[in-house]
């Protein structure tokens, strides 16, 4: 129970989150009419994916300063969750999209960005699939998965912001703040970033027991052969 | 640490030279994508609009510089890989390497240049700008494929592997330099591509940073 306090919170702030979200008074503005609520199942699935990716790669710097595997298992499992992540972003953005701006895809430059974003991490798990011993997949995946973050960054934060984009915020378009005069966004919006992010964290965790139980069954049928 | 890096480059330089089948088979890699292009889009001389003219030269760049420094980890002999980690700091190795596979790309990209002006016309306004905007840029993409390479022919020199660990990090890089290079093509005045060209620059700089930090961890396997 003392360790599980986060998870009952997950799951309370994401019943919130839904039945809030739905529910409660939205603004009522031209075009995005009650598409606004999409904001905490769309918005929020950016913030979620980043906080886990950050998570990862500190993993990963972890990993190659002890070369513990466990720390390998995390970085992997919380990127994956992150990818989950990333692709329900990419859907309900461009469902959100096809009501708001009248296309799934409009070539905005976040949205390439995004799609290219999660190339990236899906070519971290080709290369870790490529690699069959355990230490080296640990080491080159931990490697890879820095390096790309380092280009992810600036793609994501600052290679919009210099063009025009559709989004809020970008190019000149008033941040979404300005959609939110009374704030009533807000009390939905900051509580379903944290259910959502615990909820990620909790998918990762459990996948990361089931490796680690995984590798003791192995090295357990090993040693019995030997 | 200096001298370490100049005695790389220079055997780099000179291998390069002995083996020219190397040099002249990425040289004419380069010529026939563009006469490829030329042929596949069936343009005249000139009547290719400038954007399509812009994208498709970084396109064939960021082919071109693809194969060329792909070689240049996992072309190597695994032997020649433990005398480097006997011999010389990593630190040291890569440099050298970033800084090769710079000048090979740049050159590469001038040369590309100079064959898509000639056959397809050369729409480029702002020569100084183009010039130094594809310094910056082919610089930036061997920065960042000399660090793929590394680490594609730790897993096995697989040139799929390669390709889709490479494209989705290169590609804010070629974005950028796409998008000066646009600016270029239109003789915009400096000012519009100031910011953009500290951003590339920066952008450079982050991948080599990392590239050099990372690179003695690789090394050590």
């Amino acid at each position: 129970m003392r360790n599980s306090w986060w998870k009952i919170l997950a799951v309370g702030l994401l019943l919130y989150t839904i039945v809030a979200g739905m529910l409660m008074d939205a603004p009522r503005l031209p075009i995005l009419n009650e598409t606004i609520r999409a904001l905490h199942f769309h918005v929020t699935m950016w913030f979620g994916m980043i906080l886990l990716l950050v998570v990862a790669v500190v993993n990963s710097v972890r990993y190659l300063r002890t070369q513990h595997l466990a720390y390998d298992d995390a970085a992997s499992e919380y990127t994956n969750a992150a990818l989950l992540f990333g692709v329900l972003g990419i859907a309900t953005g461009m469902l959100w999209a096809k009501f708001t701006w009248g296309d799934y895809w409009s070539g905005d430059p976040k949205q390439n960005a995004s799609a290219i974003g999660i190339l990236m991490y899906f070519a971290y798990m080709v290369l870790r699939n490529a690699l069959p011993d355990l230490q080296q997949r640990a080491r080159i995946g931990a490697i890879y998965n820095i390096f790309a973050f380092a280009a992810f960054i600036p793609l994501i934060f600052v290679l919009p912001r210099l063009t025009d984009s559709l989004h809020p915020g970008n190019g000149g378009n008033p941040g979404f703040n300005a959609y939110d005069l009374d704030s009533n966004l807000r009390v939905v919006f900051y509580p379903a970033i944290i259910g959502w992010t615990l909820l990620g964290a909790w998918m990762a965790s459990v996948r990361i027991r089931m490796r680690r139980v995984e590798r003791a069954v192995e090295e357990k049928l090993i040693n019995q052969i030997s | 640490m200096g001298k370490e890096i100049l005695v790389l480059v220079a055997k780099e330089l000179k291998s390069e030279w002995r083996l020219k089948y190397a040099l002249n088979g990425i040289i004419l890699y380069v010529v026939s994508a563009v006469f490829v292009t030329y042929l596949s889009v069936g343009a005249q001389q000139g009547n290719l609009n400038p954007p399509t003219w812009n994208a498709l030269y970084w396109v064939i760049m960021l082919f071109s510089a693809l194969s060329a420094v792909a070689k240049s980890f996992m072309g190597e002999p695994k032997g020649l890989h433990y005398y480097y980690y006997m011999t010389v700091a990593p630190g040291a190795l890569i440099l050298a390497k970033m800084a090769y596979n710079a000048l090979l790309t740049v050159l590469l990209a001038l040369l590309g240049y100079t064959v898509f002006g000639l056959i397809l016309g050369n729409p480029v306004q702002d020569q100084g700008l183009f010039l130094l905007n594809l310094f910056l840029g082919a610089s930036g993409l061997a920065f960042a494929l000399t660090m793929v390479s590394a680490i594609a022919a730790k897993a096995g020199s697989n040139a799929t592997l390669m390709a889709i660990l490479s494209f989705p990090v290169v590609l804010p890089i070629l974005l950028m330099c796409i998008r000066v290079s646009k600016h270029a093509v239109d003789g915009l005045d400096f000012s519009v591509s100031v910011d953009k060209l500290l951003t590339l620059m920066a952008l450079n700089a982050i991948v080599a940073a990392t590239a050099y930090i990372l690179f003695p961890y690789l090394w050590r396997s």
